[in-house]
């Protein structure tokens, strides 16, 4: 009797430990989730190629925002050259931004994209992003940095603008490392 | 207490250890359930305090009596020891001591681990209330621990984690045990179908907590390592999330709820049959309404954030989701109510208890059930209507089903009759401000007063006040129980084995107070010794 609790228990142990592991997984899943349904400004990306491709819609125009802020604790500022831009849907469209380390000191930067509407964030791609990346900055540098996208053809007609933002993040020094090597990761999958 | 005499406990069965170490070193079911319902009623007193600050402050609108960093603390610390402190404790102790002499087992499984369990808590508490001395304060951010707000907490962060970790120890180590005394130690023809209902809904909470605690866990350890060791789970700088913690949290939020009410519900399936002296109605649906509750409680946990911006499919999905919890729980209700209909009713303390919590729970399911609406709930949302509907859960719902536990078993536990009277001052007085304290906010919650803040604005002075009247009535009434509880350990009319005219069941076979080692030699049950 005694020893059939034991066996229960441990068990329940193990149940207790894998439990600990599905909190940890759901971090991933979370990621996963929003990516396939395209909400939290997962936007995707996709390569030149097949963006060039795609089918252009030249029946309508869509209004893209585009909306920069930055972190109050990095001291950049941070602008589009435009605040906003109409482009047909499959067209690749070209948007340049602004970056400027006002600090004296050297600073990594992380941009993180946001779309509105949840819904359009599904049909916003784009073929080249400086939030893919780590951007370094030195003390009183100016960087311009473009953006290309493609709004999908297969947009409803119903949403007629859109907003790109972008929120600037200072990278904290823990995390440099491991980001480049995922960046490196990136790369070698582009080429 | 030396150490000779511990030693000979284990040989000599029928001698109770005496002095300090019977408490520190026990392995008895009993003496480890008094203890935690002791530290539960300590606990209970705590947090009471803690809320009545709360009230004092929010008697007048403006800054009164605290600091509004002082008051966040006193709304987060006060949820986090009525939780885990209070409740959960209670409902531990209530099966450590019965759980054992309901299913005919000399005791628990593992009495070793079952000592363990208890004697993390007083450490826990003491890491999280020892923050309130400390550069920066106690916890502010709401017991929820939402980052990044609750990273700006001072010196108190790793206390408040590692007390959370604690606690999630100590409750898996109780629940591992409950499972593994009632699927190995019954006694023969106890089957499963012929479990007390109480067992049965201690049997599902201990999985909900193996099932969510060890989630709590990693998400704590997740704002550890963020706050520290420089990951970014919830830090959008490092391509984080914060709306992540709270789908996490929530995940085992929601479960918990259920861990917290089910014992409760488990608690007055015993009573209600007893005082309208008829078996219960629907015993099988009772525990598959049970399962069902559990169960769903795993895919509900978003209807607590409804407003951080979800797709409208997620927010459709969990709405569903969540009113179908009402299906079970009404089953449950209904179940009772077809009980008492035509029983031959008394109105003892714990029925009277056990009738409150059939009445004032029903209001807090109903403004759950509203709220569980995605529309209106984005007016309800943080406002005193969502205090409303979670302490008529929890107080007159779930506190008040333990008060019943209490008053029903303290004459066996302590083979004296309580004071009837006494008990059903404390139950009325209770009932009345009990009300006079939590409905007005419902009031509050609709004209838009929000939570957890010290000040509000003049309109909504006059019900505050009427709340932070029955808000002092109610703190006030607690000591009834005390004086209660006091009286029948120290003496009164002595308890037959049976207590109660209607009570069946394999712990009034035992004599009350019940032998130090019960049930030496297994009973044989069958149907008509059964659950009642």
């Amino acid at each position: 009797m005694v020893k059939d609790a034991v066996n229960t228990a441990k068990l329940l142990f193990v149940f207790a430990i894998a439990m600990f592991g599905f909190g940890y997984a759901l971090v991933p899943l979370y990621d996963v989730f929003c990516e396939v349904v395209g909400i939290n400004g997962k936007t995707g990306q996709i390569s030149e190629s097949t963006a060039i491709a795609g089918e252009i819609d030249t029946n309508r125009l869509v209004t893209v925002e585009f909306d920069t802020n930055v972190n109050t604790a990095l001291p950049w500022s941070f602008k589009a050259e435009q605040y906003k831009k109409q482009v047909h849907p499959g067209e690749i469209a070209e948007m340049m931004f602004v970056a400027h380390n006002t600090s004296d000191r050297a600073i990594v930067g992380r941009a993180v994209p946001s779309v509105a509407p949840a819904q359009a964030s599904l049909f916003f791609n784009k073929t080249e992003c400086f939030c893919f990346t780590e951007q370094v900055l030195e003390p009183g540098e100016r960087k311009e940095m473009p953006v290309k996208f493609v709004v999908d053809a297969e947009l409803p007609d119903k949403i007629t603008m859109m907003t790109l933002s972008y929120t600037f993040f200072e990278v904290p020094e823990a995390e440099r490392v491991e980001t480049a090597s995922k960046n490196r990761i990136i790369d070698n999958n582009k080429s | 207490m030396s150490e000779a005499v511990i030693h000979d406990d284990h040989h000599d069965h029928d001698h109770k250890p005496t002095g300090i170490g019977r408490w520190l070193f026990s392995t008895n079911h009993k003496d480890i359930g008094t203890m935690y319902m002791v530290f539960a009623l300590i606990m209970f007193f705590i947090g009471g305090a803690m809320a009545l600050v709360i009230r004092a402050e929010l008697f007048q609108p403006g800054l009164q009596y605290v600091d509004p960093q002082f008051f966040n603390s006193m709304t987060t610390v006060h949820a986090l020891v009525m939780i885990f402190g209070a409740v959960m404790p209670a409902g531990v102790g209530l099966a450590n001591w019965m759980i054992p002499i309901m299913i005919g087992a000399p005791d628990m499984a593992m009495p070793r681990m079952n000592n363990m369990s208890f004697w993390i808590l007083p450490f826990a508490f003491t890491l999280l209330l020892s923050t309130f001395f400390m550069q920066g304060g106690a916890p502010a951010g709401g017991w929820t621990m939402y980052p990044p707000l609750v990273l700006q907490l001072g010196d108190a962060l790793p206390f408040l984690i590692f007390a959370v970790h604690f606690l999630g120890v100590s409750s898996i180590m109780g629940a591992i045990n409950i499972i593994a005394t009632v699927f190995n130690m019954r006694a023969p023809g106890m089957t499963f179908m012929r479990l007390p209902l109480f067992v049965w809904t201690w049997i599902i909470t201990a999985f909900l907590l193996i099932a969510s605690m060890p989630v709590l866990a990693g998400a704590v350890t997740m704002l550890l390592t963020d706050a520290y060791f420089g990951t970014s789970f919830f830090n959008a700088a490092g391509g984080g999330d914060p709306v992540l913690f709270q789908h996490i949290f929530w995940f085992f939020g929601h479960p918990e709820v259920y861990i917290l009410v089910l014992p409760s519900f488990g608690i007055i399936s015993q009573i209600i049959p007893t005082f309208s002296r008829k078996p219960l109605f629907g015993y099988a649906s009772m525990v598959y309404a049970t399962a069902a509750i559990a169960f769903l409680s795993f895919f509900v946990w978003a209807h607590h954030m409804f407003t951080v911006g979800m797709p409208l499919t997620g927010e459709l999905f969990f709405m569903y989701a969540t009113m179908s919890i009402a299906v079970p729980t009404g089953v449950k209700i209904f179940n009772w109510m077809a009980t008492m209909w035509r029983g031959s009713m008394t109105f003892e303390t714990p029925m009277l208890f056990s009738i409150g919590v059939l009445f004032m729970f029903s209001i807090g399911g109903f403004t759950g059930v509203m709220m569980g609406i995605t529309p209106v709930d984005f007016q309800y949302h943080d406002t005193y209507f969502i205090v409303a509907h979670f302490h008529y859960v929890l107080v007159p719902g779930i506190i008040y089903g333990i008060f019943a536990g209490v008053y029903y078993w303290l004459p066996k536990w302590t083979g004296n009759m309580y004071d009837e009277k006494l008990g059903k001052l404390h139950f009325w007085t209770s009932t009345i401000s009990v009300n006079v304290l939590f409905f007005p906010m419902h009031f509050l919650g609709l004209a838009g007063m929000p939570r957890r803040i010290p000040d509000y604005n003049v309109q909504f002075t006059d019900w505050n006040q009427v709340a932070s009247v029955g808000g002092f009535a109610f703190g006030l009434s607690q000591l009834i129980l005390v004086w209660v509880v006091i009286k029948c350990v120290r003496g009164g009319e002595k308890a037959t084995d049976q207590v109660w005219e209607g009570a069946h069941g394999l712990e009034w076979t035992l004599s009350s107070p019940p032998p130090f080692h019960s049930f030496t030699t297994p009973p044989q049950v069958t149907d008509a010794t059964a659950h009642s």
